[in-house]
């Protein structure tokens, strides 16, 4: 049984419906990555995840989340609380987010592991050492007793790393985790995540619209548009033979090295307006394959040869 | 044609260019300044895409600042079309802003929150003291947003309402609003997904050729840069270590290489395992006397502490700043 399991959630806010639909499916020692257009509810999906949804004063309508074999919809903000940090960790795109600026780093990780795991200030602070060691960061005990402000970027986000590993999750949602940082120190983030998903077990959902990074790091993608599941498919088809319409525009998407100077073009149209959905399937307006039923009809998420698509049209 | 004589094909020249940064200075505090551009010289040709690379905080977004007069430098000059900007009056800054834009790194930042977005993209016409009568106002309005892929739907929107890329996309609709010689674009696609990216990359090219633009244009995406720019400018803290005259040239400053092997290539057919540079970027308040780059190179020695290296051009306009570059 996967570990997460998230079955056709959709989400309101206010009058608007931002995600309507949404499944996928994490294991352990998964890295599973979601994409989508800007707006296609990728951040909201992991705001499902995390049960923060009511904090922007969204609700889930109809759908369900299972992790670890408990039904996470309609949980108990006081139980939430107990899932959180402890079992599902959270790395978000600003590493100011998750750090208290007048707090010593030091002291804002030992919390975690006091708190989750119940460990005494002695056994936090080596626990501490040893997860900042683990991210690479020169001199464990000089950043211990540094204050935020005292460190890059780089090293913040990886704090905010040790953060997250620091009450051992089983899952971790990580939303857009390295777009602040360098190339050169992006790069070995990503390493040093997927090394201890594979050592640890963990299962890790990873929110980019980085494709490199993608390529790289995982095992299975998640595609988005407009608020639902346009495909999930393993990673090798997802690039090679992506089964819906808007992924294989996403791949057609990415520069690639030597590609001829004016050849990189963009999927024609807008994306859809979330107060303006289209009728049918909401690539339609965009789609070189759309026929009469494409706008009439919505497409359900289907198996196709690989993965599950929502296509009348594409292949089985 | 005695602007374009007197600055031939380069549009924009920068000399020696210099900006400090200075903090403390309290009580018991002792001031301590550094450079976050540290004498960059360059020349930025006419119609053509200079691309800007480096680790964060590297002084990329201050030299676009420098580069458009938005922040005053302290040493050094740029010139604009022939035109020293150091040495222009109010009056003829105004004129020459209309011909020179940013786009800026941050979506958050660029767009007044209070102001819808409608007004937003009118609101480079008031600078300029262009009145818009409403039909040509909705006109200007729908052309631009259309440009960059957005609904005219959203007009009405304030900016809290869209998300992180659509934000983006306003600002850069914005920045193209006066219609531009030269953009300066700040990481113009860091927040947005590969097909948006695609558009406003298409769309920046198709400008460039029917209105004969200029761009500096910064970015932490190397695929896109080795598609997109005609040169390749990497800078390491403050400094200038290479150009790299073509997108496929190969660099051979250490630091340049660095960065290049660090990028993962969209094909996961082709995952690699990233040699982990050694060492943490200096602070920038540091002083350096040799190579910036020498706390983490695995080729530095003695020399490369001890004095900086010099740009020097290995033809064909690659030029390097490195004792020993790699073969
Ligand atoms: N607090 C909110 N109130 C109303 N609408 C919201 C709110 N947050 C997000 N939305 C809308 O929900 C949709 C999905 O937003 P979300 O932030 O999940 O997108 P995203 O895929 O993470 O985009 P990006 O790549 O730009 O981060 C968007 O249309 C957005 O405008
Ligand atoms: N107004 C300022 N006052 C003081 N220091 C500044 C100021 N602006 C920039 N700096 C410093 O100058 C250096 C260069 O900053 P800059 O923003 O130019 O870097 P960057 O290359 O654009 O980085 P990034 O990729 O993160 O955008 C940094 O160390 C920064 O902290
Ligand atoms: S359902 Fe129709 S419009 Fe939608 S992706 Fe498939 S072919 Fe295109
Ligand atoms: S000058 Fe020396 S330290 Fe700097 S990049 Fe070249 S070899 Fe390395
Ligand atoms: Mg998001
Ligand atoms: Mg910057």
């Amino acid at each position: 049984m996967a570990l997460l399991s998230v079955q056709s959630i959709s989400v309101s806010i206010g009058k608007l419906n931002p995600l309507d639909g949404i499944t996928f499916t994490i294991d352990k020692g998964e890295i599973l990555g979601l994409v989508g257009e800007s707006g296609s509810g990728k951040s909201l999906t992991a705001m499902c995840v995390m049960g923060l949804l009511p904090r922007i004063g969204g609700a889930i309508t109809k759908g369900s989340i299972v992790f670890d074999g408990c039904e996470l919809i309609g949980l108990p903000e006081i139980e939430f609380r107990r899932l959180r940090g402890k079992r599902i960790a959270l790395i978000s795109q600003n590493p100011m987010t998750s750090l208290d600026p007048i707090i010593l780093i030091g002291a804002q990780i030992d919390q975690v592991s006091k708190l989750h795991l119940g460990l005494s200030a002695e056994a936090a602070k080596a626990r501490s050492l040893d997860l900042i060691a683990q991210l690479r960061i020169p001199e464990p005990a000089a950043i211990h007793r540094a204050y935020p402000h005292q460190l890059s970027g780089g090293m913040k986000q990886r704090i905010v790393i040790a953060m997250a590993l620091a009450a051992d999750p089983d899952l971790i949602v990580a939303d857009e985790p390295t777009t602040a940082l360098d190339v050169t120190i992006q790069a070995q983030i990503i390493q040093i995540m997927v090394e201890l998903v594979r050592d640890r077990g963990l299962a890790l959902m990873l929110i980019t619209h980085d494709m490199g990074v993608v390529a790289q790091a995982c095992d299975r993608v998640v595609v988005l548009y407009s608020g639902r599941v346009a495909e999930m498919n393993a990673i090798g088809e997802i690039f090679a033979e992506p089964k819906h319409p808007y992924t294989r525009e996403l791949i057609r998407c990415i520069p690639r090295l030597g590609q001829e100077p004016g050849s990189l073009k963009g999927i024609p149209g807008t994306v859809p307006s979330i107060i303006d959905y289209p009728d049918g399937c909401r690539f339609n307006p965009r789609c070189g394959d759309a026929r009469e039923l494409c706008r009439a009809q919505v497409p359900a998420l289907e198996r196709k040869s690989s993965g599950l698509a929502a296509c009348h049209f594409s292949e089985v | 044609m005695n602007a374009l004589d007197a600055s031939g094909d380069n549009l924009v020249q920068i000399t020696d260019l210099t900006r400090e940064f200075s903090s403390g200075g309290g009580f018991l505090k002792p001031r301590r300044t550094m450079r976050a551009v540290n004498n960059v010289s360059l020349d930025v040709p006419r119609g053509k895409v200079t691309g800007v690379v480096g680790e964060s905080g590297c002084g990329k977004s201050t030299l676009a600042r420098l580069v458009l007069r938005l922040l005053e430098a302290t040493k050094g000059t740029v010139t604009f079309d022939g035109k020293d900007l150091s040495t222009q009056s109010q009056a003829e800054m105004r004129r020459l802003r209309r011909r020179m834009q940013m786009v800026f790194q941050d979506p958050y930042s660029a767009i007044d929150p209070r102001y819808t977005i409608r007004r937003a993209l009118l609101e480079p016409f008031q600078v300029q003291g262009e009145a818009k009568s409403a039909s040509e106002a909705k006109a200007t309005v729908d052309e631009l947003i259309s440009m960059v892929g957005l609904s005219p739907r959203m007009m009405a929107s304030f900016p809290h309402q869209l998300s992180g890329g659509q934000k983006q996309r306003v600002g850069i609709a914005r920045a193209l609003a006066l219609r531009p010689s030269f953009l300066v674009l700040d990481e113009p696609t860091a927040s947005l997904d590969v097909s948006i990216q695609a558009q406003i990359i298409d769309l920046l090219e198709s400008l460039k050729e029917e209105l004969g633009l200029t761009y500096l244009f910064i970015s932490h995406d190397l695929s896109l840069v080795r598609y997109f720019c005609d040169r390749v400018v990497v800078m390491y803290l403050g400094r200038l270590v290479e150009i790299l005259p073509g997108a496929g040239a190969r660099p051979r400053h250490h630091y340049a290489h660095a960065l290049l092997d660090s990028n993962f290539e969209p094909d996961p057919t082709r995952r690699k395992v990233v040699t982990m540079l050694g060492g943490e970027i200096p602070s920038p308040f540091a002083k350096i006397p040799g190579c910036a780059f020498a706390a983490r190179c695995p080729a530095a020695n003695d020399l490369c502490m001890r004095e900086r290296p010099p740009l020097t051009d290995l033809g064909n306009g690659h030029m390097i700043a490195c004792h020993n570059p790699m073969d």
